[in-house]
């Protein structure tokens, strides 16, 4: 009853301002254009390097000299490289074109559209997963520490964080579809298909979630807030998940955030052992097959998510610390 | 005359005192990290593994890693061959120990470029902060936005898939990393006491940055980069094992994996006993970076 | 009225950890009535945080171990309570703590009202979340905040006013035990003095015993009843308020605080402060602990550890005072 009265509380004083909320967001959102303009710009440039024609790849290398000459004016290879990559923006921003797929000859966005979802699911999963079994064990490693059970996760999570995710994926696949036939090595027919791919993502980024929550609590279980609380007399249990876990939230949070990259990187990893059909492997293939304008946007686009997950994780901080939240936040 | 003869004695004082102390530091440092079993194992088996790499034409005939041997194709793991054969029968421990030289020098090469680099980059813009700061700053942002593994695929295509394009690749994703850790490091101590009283004496900005600045961030800079090695192999290994980094024949291990991924199921030592090669180098990266963590700071162990 | 309250029986701490062992404190007895308040003073590491952190069984799990001793608390032995009665009967119940540093000592995020009401609920059960509320905004009355504050973050508190809420933490469920650890150091001098004013008043109100420690003998003067002075993990010396103040005889140690102290009074140019350091506690010297400072050191001092020297309320650890006992001197015992 009292938790339930003091939480919401907290709920009506953390967030009063709504409307501060949503400026905020704007403001992030806004913030971000500059940053996906860098990333686009530097991506173009990158590939700008790429070995070869791109006409002469969608063509064919028997096709005529003119036939070459013809889409190359026609694609606008021919123009400078600022005047392309202004167009290539103004597309993006007026239609959202993304330009031609030099593979699939469709336009980009199209090949892209039907994949995200199969890349959302499993990044979102793996995410949950890392998170659910890297906090509370986290907390419980650091509450009995040097004991049995910690040592265990330890280790455990030592080995994990430097597992080459492929290598687990391959472990996993051995095991499970090989030997014990339990689970599909590929495709997502159903559900179950994601079992592997989740792990393979979240296990390596759920131990490093792991350790961060260790140590964090170990440091926060001996501050003085710690001590005025033993000291007030309030149980154990609760001193650990309401006091000290919401103080290390913010660093474990910070981690979560910092290494969902990583966790984009291990599902590309995973959508190609797995071949599950995501922006993962469609970017291997643009980059296998010198597909441009296909790397070009799948890699904006996963730009784009990071940096959302990112904001999120920024509000979450002004949830959880008044003190962040005083400062965005500064009018109340 | 008297008062700069004076001045200069006391700062040859200063520095004997701050040198004696830092290398009773770095003795205390060592001792504690000798004290620390599984870091000091590390240690070892790091620089073991060093030798073996730098050694291994004297170890191991270069022909097994390359020579074609149609006879001995697919051999499980035996006393010959302590990995077993691949598809074409060459010795897969031969190559994984020729492999070491090139995801050894992967990892430490790129994270010598880019802590000193992105070091660089970091302490500048920390020191100067203005204008400088925020472009510096900027262009983090945007490279950072871009997952570290994606940027590196990205490079990789573009400048063709040799080991000197993946470090650079590697290093361009990494470097944004260390600009911002040593900004931020650096930040914490530009305020501290001791710069203020090095620039009262009036020491110049280099001598501040090279004296009392660097030796103060060598301790975070020092664990993320021995365990950045141990990140950077992982993700060099998986490039290759993606098809978009090091190319087969290269003995580098990622591209051994690769190689071997259609023998899964029908030999899986090919895969397992590579990976548990990498596996083990990168957690003795890692254990040595959380020794060193433990040893510069041991408030923290217990 | 002279009702025993707290008595500690030659209580020895220790901390140990890997590589050293540190004697904090080293069987020192101290005996409190109802309501009297002691004052225990000392310098940094002589033991007084360990002692207090002692009688609240709150000493650091891993590290610090009670050797041996005593707590008696309202006839009960701490020791041999269960942790749930530690927790229900004994800490912010019946005996309630004041850190020193009211900056650390609270939940950056929690509101005030949240940290008080905490103390109330887990001790009260059956009190709804409205009496909780009423009893959060009497004790925030009680140290001078207003309620309306009390959905304020402690960092929208200043520092005073932080220990103001630390203090209403501690009193939330009117213990018959105050034990104040240096509540007043990390303050202002201005701030100081009101926050001392401030438990002295609600001491008497409230009838509260308390044990101040502080290394501070005008916070002692000004609030105390009894004194205990702490050296090296010992009581030096103890008595009540004249004993300290008043006589003239007085272990070398305590004398050397007297002369650390500035005197607006005296003409003296420069304060005399004890020379020297406390010994390492990981090393303590065979015989008296502060014989390396003494400027009455003598040969016995470096070979036996002192005997205490009982003159009425005013006990002395110290072998100046021994020849005096033995000749029956009658002088100070009038």
């Amino acid at each position: 009853m009292y938790n339930a009265i003091s939480c919401n509380i907290m709920l009506v004083g953390r967030f009063g301002g709504g409307v501060l909320v949503i400026k905020y967001v704007t403001k992030r959102l806004l913030l971000l254009i500059p940053i996906l303009i860098g990333v686009a710009f530097l991506i173009f440039t990158i590939m700008e390097f790429t070995p070869g024609d791109p006409a002469v790849k969608i063509l064919g290398i028997e096709a005529p000299q003119e036939a070459v000459e013809q889409l190359r004016e026609q694609l606008g290879l021919n123009r400078p490289f600022a005047v392309r990559f202004f167009d290539y923006i103004y597309k993006i921003v007026t239609r959202l074109d993304f330009g031609m797929s030099w593979r699939t000859k469709n336009p980009v966005f199209m090949d892209i559209i039907p994949r995200i979802p199969v890349s959302a699911t499993l990044a979102f999963l793996g995410i949950a997963f890392a998170t659910l079994f890297g906090i509370p064990l986290g907390v419980l490693s650091a509450v009995k520490q040097y004991s049995k059970s910690d040592n265990v996760l330890r280790v455990v999570s030592t080995i994990l964080v430097a597992v080459p995710t492929f290598w687990l994926a391959m472990l996993l696949i051995l095991a499970f579809s090989s030997y014990l036939a339990w689970l599909p090595a590929g495709g997502v027919h159903s559900y179950v298909g994601y079992i592997m791919p989740v792990i393979t993502c979240g296990g390596p980024y759920g131990s490093a979630i792991l350790r961060i929550t260790r140590s964090t609590m170990l440091e926060e279980i001996r501050q003085d807030y710690v001590r005025t609380a033993r000291a007030k007399g309030v149980p154990n249990n609760i001193i650990i998940y309401k006091h000290a876990l919401q103080n290390a939230l913010l660093p474990v949070i910070t981690t979560i955030g910092q290494n969902f990259g990583a966790i984009l990187g291990g599902s590309v990893v995973a959508e190609s052992v797995f071949s599950l059909p995501g922006i993962g492997s469609l970017v291997i293939l643009g980059i296998k097959s010198k597909d441009t304008p296909t790397v070009i946007a799948s890699v904006l686009l996963i730009a784009f998510f990071f940096a959302i997950v990112m904001l999120a994780v920024d509000l979450m901080y002004a949830f959880i610390d008044p003190r962040i939240k005083a400062k965005y936040f500064k009018a109340e | 005359m008297i008062l700069q003869a004076l001045k200069n004695n006391k700062n040859e004082n200063k520095k004997n005192i701050t040198d004696g102390r830092r290398k009773s530091m770095w003795k205390e440092i060592g001792k504690r990290m000798i004290k620390d079993k599984p870091s000091l194992i590390s240690f070892i088996f790091i620089v073991a593994l060093i030798l073996v790499s730098i050694f291994a034409n004297f170890l191991i005939d270069v022909d097994l890693v390359t020579a074609q041997n149609g006879a001995e194709r697919i051999q499980s793991p035996s006393f010959a061959h302590w990995f077993g054969t691949d598809l074409y029968g060459r010795d897969i421990f031969a190559r994984v120990v020729y492999g070491s030289r090139v995801s050894l020098s992967i990892g430490i090469i790129t994270v010598l470029i880019s802590t000193s680099i992105g070091g660089l980059l970091g302490a500048v813009a920390a020191y100067f902060g203005g204008l400088l700061d925020d472009i510096i700053m900027r262009v983090t942002d945007v490279v950072l936005a871009i997952p570290e593994q994606l940027l590196a695929m990205c490079v990789v295509a573009a400048m063709g898939a040799t080991p000197t394009s993946v470090i650079a690749a590697l290093s361009i994703a990494v470097i944004p990393t260390r600009t911002r850790l040593v900004r931020s490091t650096v930040l914490g101590i530009v305020d501290t006491e001791y710069v203020e009283a090095a620039r009262a004496s009036g020491m110049g900005n280099i001598g501040i940055i090279v004296k009392e600045i660097m030796p103060n961030t060598l301790g975070p800079i020092i664990v993320v980069s021995t365990q950045g090695i141990a990140s950077i192999m992982l993700t060099a290994s998986s490039l290759s094992y993606l098809g978009v980094g090091i190319q087969p024949p290269t003995p580098e291990w990622g591209a051994i994996i690769f190689e071997a991924r259609e023998f899964l199921r029908l030999a899986p030592y090919m895969c397992i006993l590579p990976g548990l090669v990498i596996v083990v180098t990168a957690l003795a990266f890692n254990l040595m970076g959380d020794g060193l963590r433990d040893a510069l700071d041991p408030r923290l162990k217990d | 009225m002279k009702d025993e309250l707290l008595k500690i029986e030659k209580l020895e701490v220790i901390y140990k950890t890997s590589e050293e062992t540190v004697q904090a404190v080293n069987g020192i007895d101290i005996v409190l009535n109802k309501g009297e308040t002691l004052g225990l003073v000392g310098e940094t590491g002589a033991g007084k945080t360990t002692t207090a952190l002692s009688i609240m069984r709150l000493l650091p799990e891993r590290t610090g171990k009670v050797l041996s001793g005593n707590v008696t608390f309202e006839g009960e032995n701490i020791f041999e309570l269960s942790d749930e009665d530690m927790r229900m009967k004994i800490r912010g119940e019946r005996i309630a703590m004041i850190f020193q540093d009211p900056m650390t000592a609270l939940n950056p995020v929690m509101t005030v009202g949240d940290q008080i009401s905490e103390a109330i609920y887990y001790h009260s059960e059956k009190t709804n979340a409205a009496g909780i509320a009423a009893r959060v905004d009497k004790v925030l009355e009680l140290v001078g905040i207003s309620p309306s504050r009390k959905n304020e973050y402690p960092h929208q508190f200043s520092g005073g006013m932080k220990q103001r809420v630390v203090i209403a933490i501690a009193l939330a469920c009117e213990p018959v035990l105050l034990i104040a650890d240096e509540p007043t150091t990390a303050l202002d001098v201005t701030i100081q003095a009101q926050v001392l004013e401030m438990m002295g008043e609600l001491r008497d109100r409230l009838g509260t015993a308390m044990i101040m420690i502080t290394h501070d003998l005008g916070v002692v003067a000004q609030i105390c009843d009894k004194v205990a002075v702490m050296y090296a993990g010992e009581i030096i010396e103890s008595g009540n308020m004249e004993d300290i103040f008043v006589s003239k005889e007085h272990h070398p140690y305590t004398e050397g605080l007297f002369g650390a102290i500035p005197d607006l009074a005296s003409e003296a140019k420069r304060l005399s402060p004890i020379t020297g350091l406390m010994p390492d506690p990981s090393r303590l010297p065979q015989g008296c602990n502060f014989q390396e400072r003494c400027s009455h050191c003598m040969e016995i001092c470096t070979k036996k550890n002192p005997e205490t020297y009982v003159n009425g309320t005013h006990k002395i650890s110290c072998f100046l005072f021994k020849n005096k006992e033995d000749r029956g001197d009658g002088d100070e015992k009038k």
